[in-house]
């Protein structure tokens, strides 16, 4: 069974929870516990329907106020495939919320009301998706029995929607013309809608090819720690434990330690359940080379036959994430994979309006849940990609060096 | 298929043991909380697979509520033989007897709430800079908002309204002197995928889980076990019942199932076939709606 994260982004009325609500409810991941506490809760707020969104929204402040602030992770599994989906809030001030759940996602569920066609926020959940390289749109026209699941209605917003498209950098784009309420689409096929011959929502997340999704071709391994026993048994082993973040890696393949350019060969790639002869990305291993050079946490181990970037000049799309704006000439620890570096920001290109995909070059000083292109420099080399061809090395955040917060999330240009 | 694809337990392992790995390398005294229950026993799994060939490089806290399983205890003391490592245990017993903590009293009295003293006390007398602990987001609602990297200030407490954005798999461990940090490497999980995975993997756990005959008493839809710190109400009686627990918590709150599964296998069929939440006999959680973020903002696991 494979592991599929999505996204979802959007306000209580565009039926978002009640969507998700349903996807729960229909794959029997709410317990009857839980719902009886859901109906209790809706009863005594006096609601004459019990409000799904209680099952999402989970602080204190969150049930009072009944929108969701921040990120919340749900979960459900079919037979065929096991779901993480990343909820998140939709409105302009919970960007940064709405960044961090399509941080990890593999697909992103866009939400639009068939009656109101595409909206600012439409677009903005669509360009943060391509932004931060979602392979993956399903658009979910919902509300399709309040359109009289016309055809023509949703004809009109998939006209609209692949108009916008083509401004935005996504691939795979598919629309699914759904009932979240009523159900059509959702689980089942709906009969209301014998125009549409494609599949459900559930069908086509079940079934929709994420396997080629990861980079399998540049190798790259971020070493995390130096596994080293202090055993008879184990006296000289000396194990670079980390995560692959892309491409294959074999046992007697010729490596490079970066920044350092150091150069060996891999020995063995050990696991706690024996030696393996292929690893690959997202495994967990521990790996040896042939030669005893200096390799600590921070480096990468890469192949030979693709080389990533090295360098203390880099340029960076940011979404600031902090409610203080940047002060001139601040420090920020720069965290990409395992590695930190000190760094400042040297220039700012330009200010993206995500809304409307404008670049402001005028107005250019950074406020929380704007997404800015910088330019850094850091005292050490980083290494890295271009967040296009690797969401793993080619990206950063920046953590502040008197407040430890972490104050921007950032991809490699 | 794909060649290159890992299913989703071998994807959840691969992250978990990413995280536990993070702690390691960023912090200077990291601990594992180790209750006893299933979950930190998997994480304690995931943190052997983690470092092999070389040792846990961390010690085991276990908060002693004084109110224990005697099998939990003992499955404890065996494992910890086992891998070799520190065992650190915090005693709410002594946080009573030296007044820094008031032992509840009535009819559902239980030492719950006072772990939370305990706990802090041991984590800032250790001065451990990260504890691991196995909470799962699926588990309850405050906790599908729990970051994998969970900042703690000085006095301990949560602020859920100001968690640090995560993103990717890079995780900001930077604090100040006397803050710590809470770490769960099986957010991801669900109970299933658990079940799931002490299966694949034929790890050990207390008999506890399996189906077993018990002296128990039932009260608030669930089956609460005989002990010496049961008081009985009016109208209740002891019943010797065919069950077994789905969590392990305090001996005075945890309520069992009846049920005739006695192998994983059939604890696997249960729990997929089941319609209430594993938490659901846990009398702790049920004091509000939101009880577990009340007890996790000022410090609880």
């Amino acid at each position: 069974m494979e592991l599929l994260r999505f996204t979802t982004a959007g306000s209580v009325d565009d039926g978002k929870s009640t969507l998700i609500g349903r996807l729960l409810y229909d794959s029997k991941s709410i317990f009857e516990d839980q719902m009886e506490a859901v109906k209790q809760s809706s009863e005594r707020k006096g609601l004459q329907h019990v409000d799904l969104s209680l099952l999402t929204d989970g602080l204190r402040s969150e049930r009072e106020q009944g929108i969701t602030i921040d990120v919340a992770y749900r979960y459900f599994a079919t037979p065929k495939r096991k779901f993480i989906i990343a909820d998140t809030p939709g409105h302009i001030q919970y960007t940064r919320n709405m960044v961090t759940g399509a941080s990890t996602a593999n697909l992103a569920l866009v939400l639009i009301d068939a009656r109101k066609g595409v909206v600012e926020q439409t677009c903005r959940h669509s360009f943060i998706a391509s932004l931060l390289k979602i392979p993956h749109i399903i658009v979910c026209v919902n509300k399709m029995d309040l359109v009289d699941y016309s055809e023509e209605a949703f004809n009109k917003v998939v006209e609209q929607y692949e108009a916008f498209a083509a401004k935005i950098d996504v691939t795979d784009i598919r629309f699914v013309p759904i009932s979240a309420l009523a159900g059509d689409n959702v689980v089942n096929d709906s009969e209301n809608m014998p125009w549409y011959k494609g599949e459900s929502l559930l069908h086509t997340l079940e079934t929709i090819h994420i396997a080629s999704d990861e980079n399998h071709s540049d190798a790259r391994f971020p070493v995390q720690t130096v596994i080293r026993p202090h055993a008879d048994e184990y006296h000289d082993y000396r194990g670079y434990a980390g995560r692959i973040a892309g491409g294959i890696f074999r046992p007697g393949d010729k490596i490079t330690v970066l920044p350092s350019g150091l150069t060996s060969a891999i020995k063995s790639i050990d696991t706690y359940s024996g030696p393996v002869e292929e690893a690959f990305a997202p495994m967990s291993v521990s790996i040896t080379l042939e030669d005893d050079i200096d390799v600590s946490r921070g480096d990468m181990i890469v192949k030979d036959d693709s080389e990533p970037q090295v360098s203390q000049d880099l340029d960076a799309m940011i979404c600031w994430m902090a409610t203080r704006s940047p002060r001139p000439g601040a420090k920020y620890h720069l965290k990409t994979t395992t590695r930190e570096v000190m760094s400042i920001i040297k220039e700012v290109y330009y200010k993206l309006d995500i809304n409307t995909l404008e670049k402001q070059e005028e107005n250019t000083d950074i406020k929380m849940n704007e997404m800015v292109k910088i330019r850094l420099r850091t005292t050490q080399p980083v290494v890295f990609d271009e967040y296009r061809k690797n969401r793993i090395t080619g990206s950063l955040i920046l953590v502040d060096e008197s407040t430890n917060e972490t104050v921007a999330a950032g991809t490699f240009l | 298929m794909h060649k290159y694809y890992l299913t989703h337990l071998q994807e959840l392992e691969s992250e978990a043991i990413y995280v536990i790995r993070e702690v390691v390398a960023q912090f200077d005294r990291p601990a594992i909380l180790f209750s006893g229950g299933k979950d930190s026993i998997v994480v304690t799994h995931l943190a052997k697979k983690a470092f092999w060939p070389a040792k846990i490089p961390m010690p085991l806290i276990h908060i002693d509520t004084g109110h224990n399983f005697p099998e939990t205890m003992e499955f404890r003391d065996k494992l910890v033989e086992n891998l070799g490592v520190q065992l650190i245990v915090g005693s709410v017993q002594e946080s009573i007897n030296k007044g820094r903590a008031v032992e509840e009293s009535g009819i559902n009295a239980s030492r719950n709430e006072l772990q939370i003293v305990t706990l802090l006390d041991t984590i800032e007398s250790n001065k451990i800079d990260a504890a691991i602990g196995g909470a799962r987001r699926d588990e309850e609602k405050a906790r599908a908002k729990e970051r994998f990297f969970s900042h703690r200030d000085e006095f301990g407490q949560w602020d859920p309204k100001n968690q640090r954005p995560e993103l990717w798999n890079i995780f900001n461990g930077r604090k100040r002197m006397g803050e710590h940090f809470r770490v769960f490497p099986i957010s991801n999980w669900t109970e299933m995928d658990i079940w799931n995975y002490i299966l694949q993997e034929n790890i050990a756990i207390p008999s506890l889980y399996f189906a077993h005959q018990r002296n128990a008493v039932y009260r608030d839809n669930t089956w609460l076990p005989a002990s010496e710190f049961l008081q009985l109400r009016e109208g209740e009686t002891i019943e010797n019942k065919l069950m077994r627990f789905r969590t392990l918590g305090d001996i005075t709150i945890t309520g069992g199932i009846e049920s005739d599964a006695d192998t994983l296998e059939k604890i696997v069929a249960e729990v997929s076939a089941t319609r209430s939440t594993e938490r659901g006999n846990r009398s702790d959680d049920k004091r509000s709606d939101t009880s577990m973020e009340d007890r996790k903002k000022q410090g609880y696991f």
